[in-house]
């Protein structure tokens, strides 16, 4: 019972975040809200893991933060090059 | 016992993360945001894990869980970072409260341009798309 409540809760911190990467004003407004959802399912992950009894979550955890950060990373690239290569001038 | 200090660590876990999401909801400024996103979510979710390796106890999930936070507290002020810069050099405005902008007049190549210094990341010089005008002296 106690799980399910966490999981609510990280579930209104997943859809506040998405609210933000919905109207954020610029394109890294939206990319932190999306490394911020990112995050958020890893914790979900956790709390998942402990709720079913299932340890070998916790692997798609580490795995969800490596993706999260190259996502990450990759967003802050593009942002840094000027957005797509045919608006650039 | 341990099942009490795995539940408080899982729900202290909740909160920082429902705290983090409030945060990039509400604060003014995409740097303000960053900063709420990045701490606050990595310490939530380092409690969540530390709280499902107290939970499992044995030694492999805590193995697991472990790795999982020192990676999460390596990437996390990496990634934080390289979005910053990209931000900042492509002009995204500051929240008009804020008290100084200590690189407005640095990293200037001649006129208005303003981007990343010659050589950074194979970039030309000169200003992006979104060039910051600088600061009236």
């Amino acid at each position: 019972m106690f799980n399910e409540i966490l999981s609510g809760i990280l579930v209104v911190a997943v859809v506040l975040a998405f609210v933000r990467l919905a109207r954020g004003p610029s394109l890294p407004d939206r990319a932190v809200a999306l490394d911020l959802i990112a995050t958020i399912v890893i914790g979900l992950i956790g709390v998942y893991a402990v709720m079913t009894r299932e340890a070998r979550f916790l692997d798609l955890a580490v795995v969800l933060a490596l993706i999260a950060f190259l996502g990450t990373v990759a967003f802050a690239r593009f942002i840094a090059k000027g957005g797509l290569p045919w608006d650039r001038s | 016992m341990g099942q009490v200090l795995s539940t408080l660590l899982l729900a202290l876990g909740a909160f920082f993360s429902l705290v983090a999401a409030i945060g990039v909801l509400r604060f003014p400024d995409l740097f303000l945001r960053m900063h709420c996103s990045a701490k606050s979510a990595t310490l939530g979710v380092s409690c969540i894990m530390l709280g499902a390796a107290v939970h499992f106890g044995d030694l492999v999930s805590t193995t697991k869980a472990l790795a999982a936070i020192v990676f999460l507290l390596v990437s996390a002020p990496v990634a934080t970072h390289v979005l910053a810069r990209a931000a900042f050099y492509a002009g995204v405005p500051l929240w008009k409260g804020t008290l100084g902008d200590e690189l407005s007049g640095q990293y200037r190549k001649g006129g208005a341009g303003f981007g990343p210094p010659a050589g950074l990341d194979g970039e030309e010089p000169g200003g992006g798309p979104g060039a910051r005008p600088a600061p009236p002296a």
